[in-house]
């Protein structure tokens, strides 16, 4: 448990890593968000590891057994709303991509640069 | 057993992610992204997180996927070869990741019952939900009652994200949301193909069936308003994807959808509203009946309803408004 | 429950409500006199807040009823009241004046859509500044994120969604930072209530978790803050927006992220960590003084109009974090009273801007040549809001430049190097307002061009309100300056 506990964790670290190295090395504008997408996941995953307990199950109550230990609540519902949030921001991002394509004719974030400076 | 089965989940997970990051084929790229999703909700089910997988799920692997090759269809399908930058990148993500690990020292461990985590707010919930609310999904009563106003804002985030998509993509002709696709010229992209369209075709009710399950469900088991609108949509893009955005829209006008997002954001709102009118705070649903028990559960089946209402209908008009951008 | 007590929750609940109510509506003027309506009702509300804050101190109100930590609460200081009435004021100015400017850059059909956005925006801000709960905080931040991205994008030039591209790539990083930052706080005490977490952060061994996530935390909203260098969404973001909303953002949005900034940081943090008072000054005070430096000479090479002011704006967000890196009384006071007067100031200089973008298209400082002649009153009000800007004494800038250089003094050696700064930038300010002014009035304008009219009276008349109120705020400026001494001695309160 310990070990899966550190893992855990320097899997969220690599996901956070491998997510904004996308975000903000990448010029393709779609690439940027599923960095973002990976960067946020990598997030939801931080949080859900800390609503463990060790012997617990999800925290649905039931009648009869007292002595059951459930995973904490919280957390879960805390992601529940990022995911959400997530989303939002993704579909609003990829509405602006598609707006940039149809007045640049690209996608990329040099080219579109490029693009403004010479008008 | 689950030890095995969580390590190789997330090292799958890391796998994908690099893979994704490599790739130049943005539609891989996107279709790798819906089975990272997949991975990810597998693994909060490990972590014992129902919900949250379900949410993972039905939004990371369905939803997204279907936006993300609605935004490439109409956009680029591979990135080109230069433009990135490397060096500096590299520098920032390596700093941020020791600032991680700096913080990991003599972090709790893993599922250690003793952690911080456990001991001052959640384990209230734990045990006096029964007593307050009396359903059995705790995360529901957070969520619904406990955290009722971060709900809301969530609801209120989702209407922005619709709101927003329908301003930068809708038609911007008075009173529409979206163009609507000739009819002659409906993208029934797997009208000729026999067999998604059977199969399709049969999964469609039991998909729809199950997100009403999983709407009315959500105080007994994992699910809620967010989870069912999220797989009732992705029934309905289904069906979109299968017969084209006309008969869809047919099945589900756009009136229809209006109605949804108008109504879903509002009756949410105004259940906090008729609590204050009741004598209560907002969101106080204990005062809307003489038991307060009882009025807490009725507040949470309003809200819930609320939430599913407006979820379903902003992503539907969201799905919409790419595809009709797609055809216009 | 009275009115009054409930009347924390109807700050946020208005606007929301009259949201998914304007969204549709096929009549464009309706939908901008109920979004005007609804403003002016929250900056009313906004202004009875600040009398019961300023009566009895801190209100409290529980979401849901449940108590903190177990649920949401609301918590309305000084410092949230002051915010409170920047956040609507702003608002409802923009709205007032912006009709006219609006109806030429936003398509008639697409206005319900874009009002409804203005609202969540608003209600967003709002929730921000009321709310007691780290993640809470959060979720009203992405409401008026998403919000903004969409005001600013309905901006007419085509770079408008580039620049609000890189606002949302910046902006999400930047929540999600913070995200991470109240994790780790969370993953050490198990709350979020800001209150409880200070509580609770005393009793935990290791700090070391929390002081990455004062890090992240930091980092993650001064991202969204726009403090230098993290500034770079902030010039194209402001300058092709549509006029109205950078009126309304210029003159809010980044103070509510330094608003929960200091309040996390004071809050939570600095009672808690030892030495934290040292890093944060070490930290903020020299990116202050590069953000007051670099931002006002970057807008002195500016020809852009819009960008001039907008780099100036980092400049400023420089002198905030400036009087808050001081860590003393005066300095947080000095901090908090710029807000509230560079927002009027800035207010003015974007209302003036709004006049002329009425009546030309394009915005570039030799444009404006001889435009004094035709626009008199329009370019008076631009003067006035640049004075206020530099800090003539009569204004309201001079106010929190006077704070600034006093508690500056307090400082000793770094003091005096802060007060060149000051002075050093304060000369600069003249520079680049004087450019514009020497071009509007004694340039001439170009013969072919089309003659230009004063802007309409609809647009005048907010814009020499808002002038006079930086004049009547420089010379009695009791209720500024009351409501930030107030707020700064809570936030030192948790220090002693």
């Amino acid at each position: 448990m310990q070990l899966l506990g550190l893992y855990n964790y320097w899997v969220f670290v690599v996901l956070l890593m491998i997510g904004f190295y996308a975000v903000i090395a990448k010029s393709n504008l779609i690439k940027k968000l599923i960095g973002l997408s990976i960067f946020q996941a990598a997030v939801f995953l931080l949080y859900i590891s800390m609503d463990k307990v060790e012997g617990g199950t999800a925290p649905i109550i039931q009648a009869g057994v007292p002595d059951q230990i459930y995973s904490n609540p919280l957390p879960q519902v805390l992601i529940l709303t990022a995911i959400v949030v997530g989303i939002s921001t993704m579909a609003l991002g990829l509405a602006i991509v598609v707006r940039i394509k149809e007045a640049y004719g690209t996608i990329e974030e040099h080219e579109a640069a490029a693009m403004d400076s010479e008008a | 057993m689950t030890i095995l089965l969580a390590v190789f989940l997330l090292t799958m997970l890391v796998i994908t992610a690099v893979a994704i990051v490599r790739t130049r084929d943005l539609f891989a790229a996107v279709m790798l992204l819906g089975i990272f999703s997949l991975l990810m909700a597998a693994n909060f089910f490990v972590l014992d997180a129902a919900d949250v997988a379900l949410t993972e799920a039905a939004v990371g692997a369905g939803i997204s996927t279907v936006l993300f090759l609605g935004a490439l269809a109409l956009t680029a399908a591979r990135e080109r070869e230069s433009g990135d930058s490397r060096w500096l990148p590299l520098v920032v993500v390596v700093i941020m990741a020791a600032t991680v690990v700096y913080a990991t020292f003599d972090k709790p461990a893993l599922g250690d019952p003793n952690a911080p985590v456990h001991q001052h707010v959640a384990p209230w919930y734990l045990s006096e939900t029964p007593r307050l609310i009396d359903i059995p999904n705790v995360v529901t009563a957070v969520l619904g009652s406990y955290r009722g106003y971060d709900t809301l804002g969530e609801v209120f985030v989702v209407f922005t994200a619709g709101i927003a998509v329908l301003f930068l993509l809708g038609s911007g002709r008075p009173g529409e949301l979206f163009s609507r696709p000739p009819d002659e010229l409906s993208t029934g992209g797997l009208k000729h193909h026999l067999i998604p369209r059977v199969v399709g075709k049969l999964l469609i009710p039991f998909i729809i069936l199950f997100g009403l399950y999983v709407q009315f469900h959500g105080e007994y088991g994992p699910g809620g308003g967010f989870q069912a609108g999220a797989i009732i949509a992705a029934g309905v893009i289904l069906y979109a994807l299968l017969e084209g955005e006309t008969r869809a829209l047919a099945a589900l006008p756009e009136s229809a959808l209006k109605v949804m997002v108008i109504g879903g954001a509002l009756l949410y709102t105004l259940v906090g509203v008729v609590c204050m009118l009741m004598g209560g705070n907002f969101l106080d649903y204990s005062v809307l009946s003489t038991n307060s028990v009882a009025g807490q559960q009725l507040g949470i089946i309003l809200i819930e309803a609320g939430v599913g209402l407006a979820v379903t209908g902003v992503l539907l008009s969201i799905f919409h408004a790419f595809a009709a951008r797609a055809t216009a | 429950m009275t009115l009054t007590a409930q009347l924390p929750a109807l700050q946020v609940v208005l606007p929301m409500l009259t949201a998914p109510l304007v969204a549709f509506l096929r009549l464009p003027q309706l939908s901008w006199l109920a979004t005007t309506v609804a403003s002016a009702t929250a900056f009313g509300i906004a202004v009875l807040l600040t009398q019961a804050v300023l009566g009895t101190g801190t209100l409290d109100y529980a979401m849901g009823g449940w108590p903190a930590p177990y649920g949401i609460a609301l918590a309305i200081d000084e410092f949230g009241a002051l915010l409170l009435l920047i956040v609507t004021g702003a608002s409802t100015i923009a709205l007032l004046a912006g009709k006219a400017s609006l109806d030429q850059q936003i398509e008639s059909a697409r206005q319900p859509l874009f009002y409804a956005g203005w609202l969540l925006a608003l209600a967003g801000l709002s929730g921000i500044v009321m709310t007691g709960d780290a993640f809470n905080i959060f979720v009203f931040m992405e409401i008026s994120s998403l919000a903004a991205y969409m005001l600013v994008a309905g901006g007419p030039d085509r770079r408008a969604l580039t620049a609000v591209f890189k606002y949302l790539i910046m902006g999400t990083v930047g929540a999600t930072f913070y995200l991470i930052g109240i994790g780790l706080v969370y993953m050490m005490t198990g709350t979020l209530n800001l209150a409880d977490m200070e509580a609770r952060i005393a009793e935990v061994a290791d700090l070391k978790p929390i002081l990455v996530a004062a890090g992240f935390i930091t980092i993650g909203l001064a991202l969204k803050a726009a403090v230098f260098p993290l500034h770079a969404w902030l010039p194209n973001a402001y300058t092709f927006a549509p006029h109205a909303v950078t009126v309304f953002l210029a003159a809010c949005s980044t103070k509510v992220s330094l608003y929960v900034l200091l309040r996390f940081d004071f809050f939570v943090f600095q009672g808690n960590l030892e030495r934290h008072d040292v890093q944060f000054a070490g930290f903020l005070l020299p990116l202050a003084l590069l953000a007051i430096l670099v931002g006002s000479l970057a807008a002195v090479f500016e020809r852009n109009l819009k960008r001039l002011l907008a780099y100036s704006s980092i400049a400023q967000i420089g002198y905030i974090l400036l009087g808050a890196s001081c860590v003393s009384l005066l300095g947080l006071t000095a901090g908090i009273v710029h807000m509230f007067n560079h927002a009027l100031a800035k207010g003015a200089l974007f209302l003036a801007v709004a006049c002329i973008g009425v009546r030309l298209s394009r915005l570039w400082v030799d444009d404006l040549a001889g435009l004094a002649r035709q626009m008199p009153w329009t370019l008076a009000a631009f003067v006035a809001g640049g004075l206020s800007l530099i800090g003539i004494p009569g204004t309201a800038g001079f106010i929190s430049k006077w704070y600034l250089i006093s508690a500056a003094l307090e400082q000793g050696l770094t003091g005096v190097l802060t007060i060149v700064v000051i002075v050093v930038s304060s000369l600069l300010a003249v520079v680049y307002i004087w450019r514009i002014v020497e071009v509007a009035y004694f340039g001439s304008r170009d013969a072919q061009s089309p003659p230009v009219s004063e802007a309409p009276l609809s647009l005048l008349l907010p814009t020499w309100f808002i002038v006079i109120a930086n004049v009547y705020f420089g010379l009695v400026p009791a209720l500024p300056v009351d409501l930030a001494s107030a707020a700064a001695r809570s936030l030192l309160g948790h220090l002693l």
